[in-house]
């Protein structure tokens, strides 16, 4: 597939607005200060993560005007149920903001169930973003339980390294956890990318040139595609990226998704500047683009065997 | 079982003419689904939204080749991937005959659909930013302002070979479904599931067999019907001038 900006900075943005309300509600019995503003300033932070997403997402459509539409089918479309998730969690997360803004409107359970439900949410945005993916079956690199797993777990990752960050500059006493958390999760997201990886390196395709134009010999060569100029075909699903490029890419994710931001959280521990921190999500963050980028690069579609050979 | 139109592509006979590209274009170009737009069409780097092509593939090694043309569009397909997965609804499948059709005024653009088309049948309007793809003339099939004769899809019209035929293929009389009975007619990646409506005929080598006393014109064919002399006949073959 070639990969659609829009669509990489949607899954990442919001990936990461979604670990970070995660992070929040989970510090949430920590705060015994109450002194800080940690919790409404990250939890502003996580909705404005996922306004941006929603904002990219728009990038993407040929029609933005008529997005609202896209609530209609969720009987049956994953992408529609996220047009609804995504609206949903960020309600509960201003809803949440404003609690934490005027204190004494609802009591500490009262906060708990509005964090638990927001986390619930959260928690189903990712599933539906992971099967937007995982349900086209013949995308075979997609379609596997990985997918949703990846995007659960490297948004909250993503999420906690942030939040790491933001209790450094704001409120000390919470970093420990964060800090274990993002670690933690960075750790687990490495381990859950590389079965990925290797689940996608050894991918037998159910489609082939034979299947596709329904010939059973063995020797089958594209002679014209149809057409000298390009098309929908030849730019949409293909990115034109050499096989070494994408290997050498599969490197640097991860290296500077997992790698260095965990080396930089442990090095917090010695030298504690707040600037190695944010340096670490911002590290992370880009890494998470091009881990992104090359989700979809990978992904074969079965409709390139028909457009293999200009002619 | 309900209706489903479809065409029925004979591979054995489809020359690589294009006919069928053109005539396409021109009739949906300028019918409800159009227009389809050009970008570059006389520049560099042309491009432009079609709903039908032909692929031309080589099978088998030289000498023993065999070019195959093979024209591809929607197959409209029976359990279509590309419509529940749409969020809005413009992708849907008629009950009543089966075709998959967009809903220009529904659709966002937003491309899932042509990712959960195995086949890349879909294509988006570069102009009208939504999706588009071959509708089986749904503007023309049903038109009582045509002779019945046109009410088929433009490509089959234009098919200077035949090798397109159009109908029903649930209806186990009619034209398409004895050919595919008959002549072996098969579905594209049958491994998905996706049971198009569209088949097509393979390759087929004919072969007569033909004896020696055959070539050779043994007797006049007016005369009265009789049993065939063996070998060639040397004496006269009519009895006078008159009797034919
Ligand atoms: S060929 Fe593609 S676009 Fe046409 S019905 Fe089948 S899946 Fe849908
Ligand atoms: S591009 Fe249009 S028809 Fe296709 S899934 Fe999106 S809204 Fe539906």
């Amino acid at each position: 597939m070639n990969p659609a900006f829009s669509v990489i900075f949607l899954t990442t943005l919001i990936g990461t607005g979604q670990g970070l309300f995660i992070a929040v509600v989970f510090g949430q019995p920590y705060s015994g200060s109450g002194t800080s503003n940690y919790g409404l300033v990250a939890t502003i932070l996580a909705f404005a993560f996922l306004a941006a997403g929603l904002f990219a997402s728009f990038f993407h459509l040929g029609r933005p005007e008529r997005a609202w539409r896209a609530v209609t089918e969720w009987r049956t479309s994953w992408l529609s149920r996220e047009v609804i998730a995504l609206p949903i969690a960020m309600i509960l997360v201003l809803i949440y903001a404003l609690l934490q803004w005027i204190p004494g409107l609802v009591d500490g359970k009262g906060m708990n169930i509005i964090g638990l439900a927001g986390v619930f949410v959260m928690l189903a945005l990712f599933f539906c973003t992971g099967m937007i993916y995982a349900c086209v079956k013949f995308l075979q690199e997609w379609a596997t339980p990985w997918t949703i797993i990846n995007y659960t777990v490297l948004g909250t990752a993503s999420g906690f390294v942030l939040a790491t960050a933001l209790s450094a500059a704001l409120d000390v006493a919470r970093l420990g956890e964060f800090k274990g958390l993002a670690i933690a999760f960075t750790l687990i997201g490495l381990i859950t990318r590389l079965f990925s990886f290797q689940r996608n390196n050894r991918i037998k395709y159910r489609s082939s040139i034979q299947t596709a134009v329904g010939i059973k010999h063995r020797k089958i060569t594209q002679r014209s595609m149809g057409h000298t100029g390009g098309s929908f075909n030849t730019r949409a699903f293909f990115h034109h990226c050499s096989h070494k490029l994408i290997s050498n890419l599969r490197l640097v994710v991860i290296v500077i998704v997992f790698v260095i931001p965990v080396a930089m959280l442990i090095l917090y521990g010695y030298l504690p500047r707040e600037e190695i921190l944010w340096a670490a999500f911002i590290v992370q963050y880009i890494g998470l683009l091009a881990e992104r980028w090359l989700f979809f690069a990978q992904a074969n579609h079965p409709q390139n065997l028909y457009y293999q050979t200009v002619g | 079982m309900s209706k489903q139109l479809a065409l029925v592509i004979d591979l054995n006979v489809c020359v690589g003419c294009h006919a069928c590209v053109t005539s396409c274009k021109e009739w949906n170009t300028s019918g409800s689904a159009g227009a389809l737009p050009d970008e570059r069409p006389y520049g560099k780097d042309p491009s432009g939204t079609f709903f039908n092509r032909v692929q031309t593939f080589e099978v088998g090694e030289f000498p023993n080749v065999e070019t195959v043309h093979f024209p591809k569009s929607c197959l409209h397909c029976e359990d279509p991937p590309c419509v529940p997965v749409c969020p809005t609804g413009a992708s849907y499948k008629r009950e009543e005959d089966g075709i998959v059709l967009v809903d220009y005024d529904k659709c966002i653009g937003c491309e899932y659909c042509s990712w959960a088309c195995p086949y890349g049948a879909r294509e988006i309007d570069t102009r009208q930013k939504v999706m588009k793809k071959c509708t089986l003339c749904v503007d023309r099939i049903y038109d009582p302002e045509l002779p019945e004769s046109e009410r088929k899809p433009a490509c089959v019209l234009a098919c200077p070979t035949s090798a397109r035929l159009f109908g029903d293929v649930n209806d186990p009389d009619s034209e398409v479904s004895v050919a595919i009975r008959e002549e072996g007619g098969y579905q594209l990646m049958p491994e998905w599931g996706t049971n198009p409506a569209n088949h097509y005929l393979p390759r087929r080598k004919q072969r007569i067999t033909i004896h020696e006393d055959e070539l050779i014109r043994a007797d006049s064919p007016l005369k009265k019907e009789g049993v065939h002399p063996h070998g060639p006949v040397e004496d006269v073959t009519l009895d006078d001038v008159t009797s034919w």
